[in-house]
């Protein structure tokens, strides 16, 4: 059967993928001919082009998966003409093919309204890659920008201005609320509130009446005879299917565009199918990729003798628009007599959460999620299973208040036939089996051996809890080992190394591992040998099984280089070592910034050059800041009481006494410090994994405090603590964090899991619950006692600084692809593509 | 640069074997190439690559930590930890470009990397 796909978007790839999941290729000849120059890519994550992700990381697939499968692809050689009578299409290149069966996946274009002035330079449209390159080069120039649309695209649109360095972004929405086909006017209110403070501004019943400038975009003209002024615009005010060529074909097409298809997928023409965004089915556009590929499995489906339908399909959507959830399922807006709705709304947080149930209370028919859209799996499971809710329905949005706990059902009430990937259209029995029959006990297998979440990957989190369920239902003990080389956790591991005492990676490879190790297993490894016998770290052959930046004893950079942090204890350094400082980096070339740390990095170091840099350094008596190690960073402070009018204590010889404490003791993850002088927490100590604030009588001592991307202040461990006492906590902390936490977990992470919460810990660091504190602080002291800066190690031993050279066979030559550029009169190395 | 010709095969002399650290890999030069010259230890084996890493650009594949995926030898780079296989240069983690791999033989203490000639 000879087959072409016209277009090659993400429904025509999803097409292709699973013709030939269903076998039997051998009879099918597949030809694509597509308008773009790429092969299909992800239109959905497009704005994630300007976070980093190259084009190549955007394709469904390589140019090489096509002619893997036996499909002929044309890129940018779109079909012009088709010829129905003798079943041939003609393409712009001048090819004539052939066909049996014709599917139309041409996708749809923006929608751009007849606006004065949308031809100017500076204005543009949001769908492919090209138009990015296209905003990305004029976005240089630009200093304000405008969206027109504030539906999903439209917001989807303001982020990748935001992306591109344009903060002073204005969103205009024609209607009264944005994303109107989602979300209520008050959850509207919320999502306003939420995009402003990022600091867009947001206009809703705008009209524009005219875009000025004379050649270039200056301004905007609205019908209220208000005007703003902006140097680019994005148009993003909806999509118009791509139904040209079936209208020259005579094909039908709705009035409003779009291709008319029945429940096969079927146009006018039985030979010729229209799926994705150019489809018109019952009247209605679909611009989403699930319900595409939903079309392009109807039609695989019956090109192959199965029998599947289309029918009406489910709307419902989560996203992440600029750093807030959103999410709206089931029928979001239905109201009448028999139907109530439940709604909570936080301004302070920006939280607003809606769901309409029946009237007797039993059904969930839809709803609307902002600013929290944990339970959206949740809920979406719920109206299309129609699960009872219980007896308090406001349970489900605000869970269990008081007496016992929810009893939380979770993903356990769900019937086997519920469908949790809606892209792949994998039901939860689906999930189960691949846990039961494959035997996949990750995320990642599960994912290679069914392709669950791996379209918009918004079922990932439900999928994990499933696979977990499955697995302790089969009775197995589910606990994070840490790779295929060592089945145990990282605290399971730390034991036992301490029991054998293996002092070496390999000793702990052959004792308790198998295989050959990788870089899973390794720095942790690594680690757990440092936090036990606090040898150096690059010594017995553990250094190539130090991660990179612990192996060069320096944080790697973009481009190869390196960057240089000495420690400054407490952010104190005298004028003289300042100098140092700078001639140091005036010697080497190098980029110097202040650190949030209240240190100063150094970049752009040559690997060649680290030893002499640090030569220099210590004999300036500086040492290793191990700021390129799971380790403590630095101890934070203010200027305390020497200096300050309302200063209590002297924070900054605290923080210097406890920076030295610790310096250089490893730990599962890095480990930052605080200490402030008084109660205005000038040193931000509560963000910190330990912070300590002074008081009249002494300091409080705060505990798994975070910065980073998910910010949470440190909680009280213990008040009015003398100097002595206050230690001895933080060793007693530090060595149940180190000797439990899973590797890569933050204190804040690590008590946010731990059973009974903040409560236990102080139970077993203050009340000495479990008896150990004395053997911890024994041991603490030990590893304080052992430290030796490691640079001044390195350098002074000639196996290991012989390691710092780019050419093992060229010692004196630096590594010649390193390419700098200036910038407000310092160097930045050039990006990377 | 002692280099001998077989089989369309250049050989040259890449560093002696006690200039790699165990289980880790080095850099090695040859003419405007970068070469990544590993000595998996464990195994007895010896592995070379290109030094760059098809994902970023990055010269860098030479610092990665190296390991096994159930029985295939593996590279990670250290910039965003892509693995690649030692024996075929394939990315085993997605769909990243595959890297240039290059025969390596060990005589006495030398060691030698084999390049096709073009």
């Amino acid at each position: 059967m000879k087959i072409i796909v016209v277009g090659n978007g993400m429904v025509s790839y999803k097409f292709c993928e699973k013709l030939i999941a269903k076998g039997n290729t051998a009879s099918f000849d597949i030809t694509i001919f597509g308008e773009e120059i790429r092969p299909a890519y992800d239109r959905v994550h497009l704005s994630e082009f300007f976070s980093g992700k190259s084009a190549d990381d955007l394709l469904m697939a390589p140019a090489s998966w096509y002619a893997e499968n036996n499909i002929i692809l044309h890129t940018g050689d779109p079909i012009q003409q088709i010829d129905r009578s003798n079943k041939t299409v003609h393409s712009f290149k001048g090819i004539t093919q052939s066909y049996d069966v014709l599917i139309l996946a041409t996708g749809s274009s923006a929608f751009v309204p007849p606006i004065p002035g949308v031809e100017k330079d500076g204005v543009f449209i949001y769908r492919t890659i090209e138009d990015l390159e296209m905003m990305t080069a004029y976005a240089k120039k630009a200093t304000t920008g405008a969206v027109i649309g504030g539906g999903l695209l439209g917001l989807e649109a303001a982020k990748a201005m935001i992306d591109l360095g344009i903060t002073d972004t204005h969103v205009i929405e024609f209607a009264p609320r944005l994303m109107p086909r989602q979300i209520d006017e008050a959850g509207s209110n919320i999502l306003k509130a939420k995009l402003q403070t990022l600091g867009l501004k947001i206009h809703t019943s705008k009209n524009t009446a005219e875009i000025t400038g004379n050649g270039c975009i200056d301004g905007m003209l609205f019908s209220d005879d208000t005007k703003i002024d902006v140097d680019m615009l994005v148009i993003s005010a909806g999509i118009k299917p791509r139904d040209e060529l079936a209208k020259l074909s005579g094909l039908e097409v709705g009035t409003r565009g779009g291709i008319v298809v029945n429940n096969k997928l079927q146009t006018t023409d039985p030979s010729i199918y229209a799926i994705g965004e150019c489809a018109l089915f019952e009247g209605m556009v679909y611009g989403l990729v699930a319900p595409g590929y939903e079309m392009a499995d109807v039609v695989a489906s019956n090109l192959t003798n199965g029998g599947k339908v289309f029918g009406a399909y489910d709307m419902s959507t989560k996203l992440k628009l600029i750093g807030v959830d959103v999410a709206s399922f089931g029928d979001p807006f239905v109201a009448g007599d028999n139907v109530r709705s439940v709604v909570f709304e936080d301004t302070m947080k920006g939280i607003y959460k809606r769901i309409n149930i029946t009237g007797d209370g039993k059904q969930l028919l839809g709803g609307i999620l902002i600013g929290d859209a944990e339970q959206y799996n949740m809920l979406l499971q719920t109206v299309k299973n129609k699960v009872v809710l219980p007896p308090n329905p406001e349970d489900v949005i605000l869970g269990s208040r008081g007496g016992e706990s929810d009893g939380g059902a979770g993903v356990l009430s769900l019937p086997d036939e519920a469908i949790v990937c809606s892209c792949e259209s994998l039901t939860k029995g689906m999930i189960c089996s691949a846990v039961t029959e494959a035997g996949c006990e990750t995320i990642d297998a599960i994912k290679k051996c069914n392709k669950a979440g791996t379209g918009c990957g918004g079922c990932v989190p439900m999928v994990k809890d499933i696979m977990l369920h499955t697995m302790k239902a089969q009775g197995k003990y589910v606990r994070n080992v840490l790779c295929e080389h060592f089945n145990y956790s990282r605290q399971e591991l730390f034991d036992l190394v301490k029991i054998h005492e293996l002092k070496t990676y390999d000793e702990v490879l052959d004792h308790l591992g198998k295989g050959d190790g990788c870089e899973l297993c390794k720095p942790p490894v690594a680690s757990i040998l440092a936090s036990l016998w606090g040898e150096m770290i690059l010594k017995k052959g553990n250094d190539t099984a130090q991660d990179s930046n612990d192996r060069f004893l320096a944080n790697i950079q973009k481009g190869g280089t390196y960057s240089v942090v000495p420690r400054i204890p407490g952010g104190e350094i005298t004028p003289d070592k300042l100098i140092v400082l700078g001639q140091v980096a005036k010697q080497y070339n190098l980029y110097t910034k202040i650190t949030g740390g209240q240190r100063i990095d150094m970049f752009g170091a040559h690997l060649n050059d680290l030893p002499a840099i640090w030569e220099k350094l210590i004999n300036a008596g500086f040492e290793s800041g191990h700021a390129y190690g799971k380790s403590l960073r630095t101890v934070k402070s203010c200027v305390g009481s020497t200096w300050c009018r309302f200063g209590l204590h002297d924070s900054v010889s605290y923080a210097i006494r406890i920076e030295e404490r610790y310096r250089g003791l490893r730990s599962p993850h890095k480990i930052k410090g605080g200490v402030s002088g008084c109660i205005r927490e000038c040193a931000e100590a509560k963000s910190k994994d330990f912070g300590i604030i002074a008081t009249e009588k002494g300091w409080n001592l705060y505990v798994c405090g975070n910065g980073g991307s998910k910010p949470q202040h440190a909680l009280l461990l213990a008040t009015d603590l003398d100097d002595e006492t206050c230690i001895q906590y933080i060793d007693r902390f530090l060595m149940f964090y180190i000797k439990t936490a899973d590797t890569l977990t933050r204190t804040a992470t690590w008590l946010n899991k731990m059973e009974g919460g903040i409560d236990y810990l102080r139970n077993v660091v203050v009340n000495d619950s479990l008896g150990m504190s004395q053997q911890w602080e024994a041991e603490m002291q030990v590893l304080v006692d052992c430290y030796k800066c490691e640079w001044k190690e390195a350098i002074e031993n000639p196996e290991i600084r012989k390691r710092f050279n780019h050419f093992v066979n060229a010692p004196e030559v630096k590594d010649p692809t390193v390419v700098f550029e200036e910038m407000r009169d310092q160097k930045k190395v050039r990006d990377w593509k | 640069m002692l280099a001998t010709i077989e089989k369309n095969i250049t050989w040259f002399l890449a560093c002696k074997t006690n200039d790699v650290p165990t289980n880790g890999g080095v850099c090695v030069k040859y003419n405007d190439d970068q070469i990544a010259l590993f000595h998996f230890a464990r195994r007895g084996e010896w592995y070379a690559t290109q030094n760059e890493c098809p994902h970023r650009q990055q010269m860098a594949l030479s610092r990665g930590l190296i390991g096994s995926q159930s029985e295939e030898p593996k590279v990670a780079c250290p910039f965003h930890k892509k693995t690649f296989s030692l024996k075929t240069g394939e990315c085993l983690t997605g769909d990243e470009c595959s890297i240039k791999t290059y025969e390596v033989k060990v005589e006495g203490n030398n060691v030698f990397i084999g390049v096709a000639q073009s």
